[in-house]
């Protein structure tokens, strides 16, 4: 087990290095003079030499990239162009919000899931089964930011009767913790659709299996035969999927952070987009994909751990 | 969807084995009625791509602020926006963006993923290192954040917008053409070309292509759902086509500001997405279902 720890870990690090160097060479991409992009149209000559000379655009690309990855690893991710701060601080001030927020999609897209996958898989070919599978693939096949937004109208602007914490305020996010409620549901829905829809199709797969007939065969119970025996072994795929969604939910925060103006690393990413402050690109896009290298070697280590007849040596 | 496959009487007339497998394979898809609906739709919304526009008598553009925010009506269906524009007639206009972006995005992963994941599966060794590991790092990136970061770069646009989407499905494909390829180079008559002399382009296109072509035909109708869903988000946050352009996912973002007074402005684009998406999902899983080896019992 160690060993495979170990050797999983080591495979992380041509990935981090790939991904840092996909994400130094966006700048290289910029069609144009990046620098003179960054400074905008009307800036003049000397404020682009300036944004230039800060970047270190002047010298070779690996020379460049050599420094950057230095710094990186220092915890120096560079200054925003547009207000001069370390994009690290920008980042800490709102990972946390980001994180919390897939954190919490991906237990409601778990919990939901699970239940939904389960139900149909018992009640095979039932109409409850139908019903909930029907729904999932709504679920997968709306736009999580469309979904957002038809909460809000829903909810948000809706009725007078509604709690406050659900209503929007023209300020967007507050520090009440139940004002996560929208975001979370409009974030996780779509995972859920993806857990249930795994959950039932591995189910079946375990509950057609020689030792399920077999503990039926012995008289137990059929909650027994299902809970005790089926789920363990269907969830382990189900495991990996989780891995991937909290994943997803970290980039798919983008959208649903700026449907309901909340202040987190998405956010962060669309704005700097915009202004064209590639640097917290960069940043940002870095951080959310070692977050993502990160989360699916854990998901690998407990999948390992819970699947002892995989040898993945 | 569990699929009950008549057994060939005997007596039958038999023609080749591939035809045979078509049949079979339509056989099976025709008895899936989630997946004929899905079908018939995709078609429709095909058709409507190319000839919708050609059938609507209003200007897609052209504002007529005296007409703003009007709800739905006989005269306009869905409502007009904020420049007193049709909201139909925009919808049936963006019909072809999303089939174009849809397509293409996919094609072009497609053609990159496929490519990849052959030669991979089939040399093996270091070549196949270095390119599952370029593969790990696209995936390293979630959700949407690959497609954004190279839009971000090459700036706004349809055209971009095919770009990014369709780096973005490159490695889905590629792992699952190396998965298959895999299976397939072991098989012994792969041993025996080889022991022929036929070249490795020969083996790969001849022999290796036509026997990975289920998972991909269906890999390719399921990221089609994926692509229009992403290209859409991208839109939505301004960084895919631009407005007065009739992209769905534009007019979400344009009409998010009026949600309030007129919420059919964000309502039908969305629902138009939606039934999209739905469309090439259920298509898709019928296909799976059909050419799934599994199932087949």
């Amino acid at each position: 087990m160690t060993k495979f720890v170990i050797r999983r870990l080591l495979q992380t690090i041509p990935v981090l290095l790939g991904v840092s160097i996909l994400v130094f060479s966006l700048m290289y991409l910029i069609p144009g003079d990046p620098a003179q992009i960054m400074a905008g149209e009307g800036a003049s000559p000397q404020t682009v030499e300036q944004i230039r000379e800060k970047l270190g655009l002047n010298e070779p690309a690996p020379v460049q990239y050599l420094k950057y990855m230095k710094n990186v690893v220092q915890g120096d991710l560079g200054n925003s162009v547009r207000s001069n701060r370390p994009v690290m601080d920008e980042i800490k001030a709102r990972f946390w919000t980001t994180v919390q927020l897939s954190f919490y999609a991906t237990i409601l897209a778990v919990f939901l899931g699970l239940i939904a996958g389960i139900i149909s898989a018992v009640r095979h070919y039932t109409w409850s089964d139908i019903s909930i599978m029907i729904v999932a693939l709504f679920g997968l096949s709306m736009p999580n930011f469309w979904f957002g937004l038809m909460l809000i109208q829903w909810f948000a602007i809706g009725p007078d009767w509604l709690p406050d914490f659900l209503k929007m305020r023209a300020s967007g996010w507050g520090d009440d913790w139940r004002q996560l409620i929208l975001p979370v549901i409009t974030l996780g829905t779509g995972g859920a659709a993806i857990i249930a829809r795994m959950t039932r199709a591995s189910m079946l797969e375990v509950i057609g299996q020689d030792y399920i007939r077999t503990a039926r065969a012995k008289g137990m119970g059929e909650r027994v035969v299902v809970y005790r025996h089926a789920l363990k072994n269907a969830l382990i795929p189900v495991i990996t999927v989780v891995g991937l969604e909290f994943g997803g939910f970290l980039g798919g925060a983008v959208l649903t952070e700026s449907i309901f103006a909340i202040n987190g690393m998405g956010r962060l990413t669309i704005d700097a987009i915009r202004t064209r402050d590639f640097p917290i690109v960069q940043g940002t896009v870095l951080i959310i994909s070692f977050l993502f290298v990160f989360v699916n070697l854990l998901v690998d280590i407990s999948y390992r751990l819970l699947n002892k007849r995989i040898d993945l040596n | 969807m569990v699929q009950h496959t008549p057994v060939a009487g005997i007596g039958q007339k038999r023609s080749s084995p591939r035809v045979e497998a078509y049949k079979a394979f339509w056989r099976r898809l025709s008895k899936n009625k989630a997946a004929v609906v899905g079908g018939v739709l995709i078609l429709f919304f095909v058709l409507t791509g190319f000839i919708g526009p050609l059938l609507t008598t209003l200007d897609p553009y052209e504002p007529q602020i005296s007409n703003k925010l009007k709800p739905p009506s006989a005269e306009h269906w869905f409502g007009t926006d904020n420049y007193g524009r049709d909201i139909f007639t925009r919808i049936i206009h963006g019909m072809s963006i999303t089939m174009k972006v849809g397509f293409f995005s996919v094609a072009l992963g497609g053609i990159v993923g496929v490519f990849f994941g052959i030669i991979s599966g089939y040399y093996g060794g270091k070549l196949d290192t270095v390119i599952m590991r370029i593969m790990d790092v696209l995936l390293a990136f979630p959700g949407i954040l690959l497609a954004l970061a190279i839009v971000s770069v090459l700036g706004g646009s349809v055209q971009n917008m095919i770009i990014a989407v369709g780096v973005f499905s490159v490695p889905a494909f590629a792992r699952i053409v190396r998965g298959s390829t895999l299976s397939v180079r072991k098989l012994e008559y792969i041993d025996a070309v080889k022991a022929l002399g036929a070249s490795d382009a020969r083996i790969i296109f001849k022999h290796i292509l036509p026997n990975v072509m289920s998972p991909i035909i269906v890999q390719l109708t399921l990221r089609i759902a994926t692509a229009v869903l992403t290209a859409s988000g991208l839109a939505f946050l301004g960084l895919g086509a631009k407005p007065p352009t009739p992209e769905w996912g534009a007019m979400l973002s344009e009409g998010r500001a009026y949600m309030q007074q007129a919420p059919h402005l964000v309502l039908f684009p969305g629902v138009a997405i939606v039934i999209v998406v739905l469309a090439f999902n259920i298509f898709g899983d019928g296909l799976r279902d059909a050419l799934d080896p599994k199932m087949r019992k």
